[in-house]
């Protein structure tokens, strides 16, 4: 029993990993006003680019920052639409999860002519614990660093009260470029955990959805850092029992339906969101840019 | 010409500007892969046009399009961004299925408005939900239809799989449904499975027109869209609105149900949505919400859709999946369009400078 539960406990740490990262980057980025609907696709290219540099490169860590990069790459251009053009923040987040699907298939088909999945990765090459790791302390960073630093107090007024800042002479629109391309790396290597830490290559649709819990995770931890972590973990949680679940009989009930066990942190959510569970204030400027 | 006629023209002419400048920035891209960019263009062109049954399957993909793009847009007119139309639309093809493998003696035109009936009503309740959590709870519309469209995605599998499953096949898909509910192709584009499904598509267009254009509760959707204060003010029921636009919004994702099901593969394919609710989105956006020009820019991306399908084939290294980095390269710049014009509008008015 005590081994299951340690096995179910490791699980859970490694399922949430790629959640946290994501869900880190999306809190940096909606903290200081830019909605961030585009976690999903900077994971995706970070998945990609992650078992490409590390394919390449023969180097996980190289690997973890190629995919951060990419998905500052995404977020620049998420940035110029939505900080100088003022394009709509959701419409805008949305083509980005589009184009972000699109990229794959089309780089690794010049790359290796295939446009499904990479080649597959070494054991030697891939990560075991430490990507796990880091998860576990970046909330930690990211509270103190938003708590207890100039830089933090000035990333919360841009999403709270950006005309106060500008008074105070601070440039808002530098504080949120700086976000979302923040936003924009920890989304990438939370992608890059994927690939090359909870798999062996990056294949089609291999997020399924994470970007979207992550968003979740979001929003159920109310925008901070540490409940945010709290729900990382419990939507990696349910994605470990999930597996175990799968095809299991259960006295007097059945088999479980795997789906069920699926949709749970998106019902969670929702429920959340109505404001049956307490409410979950989003940043008072957030999506005005 | 006059001035009435001359400011929608312009109205419609940057959203389609912006489109060809994404469009061609897309195709631009192949060059990458050591393609000849107008080359792929002439390849989708001729694949989405080149014969009858290729303009079929062309004008079978516009179907679902028009319906999912007019589900963005009667929504946004009410102020409400509806991202959940691929949930809506899975919600209406499993109840068409659930209708048509549960009653298989409903008789011919009975069955047809059985199951647009059953496929609007799924969709509308799934929109419907979201809608009634924004104007009564406050839960902001984007994040909860993603949410429901994930939650439409498990519980249509679930259904599919465990309570209506395929007797003939292996395949994960329901069973097949009584043959009173089939519709028949049109003889005109071969084997395409176009059917009375497309003119339902165009005449909902034209019902979501007159609505808007004609009836109070138009009136006061578009109201409660432009200014939710002074609608409320002027004693409209702006919470009613919202959820009225929802679900009607839904209920006509939730019609793609019929062309699918009833239309095409005469069951409920898990997976069988090319993501037709996501790019509903920048159909809604070329047109600028506008339900007449909604079907217009459906057909285009359907031409997109079905062109790029072509260049697995006929060419050497860029494939289908061109075609979303083709549609989010249009959605961008028709995002950033509207947002530069409504920049260069904000400038020319320094006193209504947003504090924000």
């Amino acid at each position: 029993m005590l081994e299951y539960l340690l096995d179910l406990a490791a699980a859970t740490l490694r399922l949430s990993t790629p959640l946290i990262f994501a869900a880190m980057g999306g809190l940096i980025s909606e903290r200081s006003g830019v909605i961030n609907i585009a976690l999903e696709g900077k994971m995706v290219v970070g998945a990609f680019a992650a078992a490409v540099v590390t394919l390449s490169t023969g180097s996980p860590w190289v690997g973890l920052i190629g995919g951060g990069l990419a998905g500052v790459l995404l977020a620049a251009l998420y940035g110029v639409a939505v900080l100088p053009l003022k394009a709509n923040q959701i419409v805008a987040g949305t083509g980005i999860n589009m184009l972000a699907f699109g990229i794959p298939p089309f780089v690794a088909k010049i790359l290796y002519d295939v446009t499904g999945s990479t080649p597959a990765i070494s054991l030697a090459e891939r990560f075991s614990v430490a990507p796990m790791v880091l998860a576990v302390f970046l909330p930690l960073v990211i509270w103190s660093f938003l708590s207890h630093t100039r830089g933090g107090l000035w990333l919360q007024f841009a999403g709270e009260h950006p005309s106060a800042l500008a008074a105070a002479g601070v440039n808002v629109r530098r504080i949120r470029w700086a976000s979302v391309l923040t936003a924009g790396f920890l989304a990438g290597v939370g992608g890059a955990t994927l690939s090359i830490f909870l798999s062996s290559a990056y294949s089609r649709n291999m997020t399924s959805g994470r970007g979207f819990i992550a968003l979740a995770a979001l929003i159920l931890g109310k925008w901070r850092p540490l409940p945010v972590l709290f729900a990382c973990l419990f939507f990696g949680l349910a994605d470990a029992v999930q597996m175990r679940l799968q095809g299991i009989q259960m006295d007097g009930f059945g088999k479980v339906p795997v789906q069920f066990i699926q949709i749970l942190p998106y019902m969670i959510t929702i429920v959340v969101l109505a404001g049956f569970v307490g409410r979950s204030r989003a940043p008072r400027a957030l999506g005005n840019s | 010409m006059s001035s009435n006629l001359k400011q929608p023209l312009v109205a419609a002419l940057r959203p389609a500007l912006a489109a060809l400048i994404g469009l061609s920035l897309g195709v631009a891209l192949t060059a990458f892969a050591g393609e000849n960019p107008w080359q792929v263009f002439m390849v989708i062109v001729r694949g989405a046009l080149g014969t009858p049954y290729d303009a079929g399957m062309t004008l079978f993909y516009a179907t679902p399009l028009i319906l999912t793009g007019l589900a963005v847009a009667l929504p946004y007119r009410a102020g409400l961004f509806n991202i959940g139309a691929e949930g809506q639309l899975l919600m209406g093809a499993l109840a068409v299925a659930v209708v048509g493998v549960l009653l298989p003696n409903v008789s011919a035109p009975m069955s047809l408005l059985v199951s647009v009936l059953a496929a609007f009503a799924a969709g509308a309740l799934w929109g419907g939900i979201a809608g009634w959590l924004r104007a009564y709870r406050g839960s902001h519309e984007v994040i909860t239809t993603i949410m429901l469209n994930f939650i439409a995605a498990g519980l249509t599998s679930w259904v599919v799989l465990a309570l209506i499953p395929s007797q003939d096949s292996q395949n994960p898909e329901s069973a097949r449904i009584s043959a009173n509910y089939i519709l028949e192709h049109f003889s005109a584009f071969s084997s395409a499975p176009v059917t009375w499904a497309l003119p339902l598509a165009v005449l909902t267009a034209f019902l979501v027109w007159l609505f808007l254009r004609f009836t109070v509760r138009g009136y006061e959707l578009k109201a409660t869209g432009l200014s939710i204060d002074a609608a409320r003010f002027a004693g409209i029921n702006v919470r009613f609105m919202q959820m009225l636009a929802m679900a009607l919004g839904g209920g006509i994702a939730g019609l793609v149900g019929i062309a699918e099901v009833c239309g095409n593969s005469g069951r409920f394919r898990l997976g069988f949505s090319p993501d037709y609710g996501f790019i509903g989105i920048p159909v809604a956006l070329m047109a600028r919400a506008h339900p007449l020009g909604a079907v217009a820019s459906a057909l285009l991306f359907a031409v997109l859709q079905k062109g790029t399908a072509e260049l697995d084939l006929e060419t050497t290294y860029v494939t289908r999946d061109l075609a979303a980095i083709i549609q989010a390269m249009v959605v961008l710049a028709v995002a950033a369009e509207a947002g530069f014009t409504w920049l260069k509008w904000r400038r020319a008015k320094p006193e209504v400078k947003n504090h924000a």
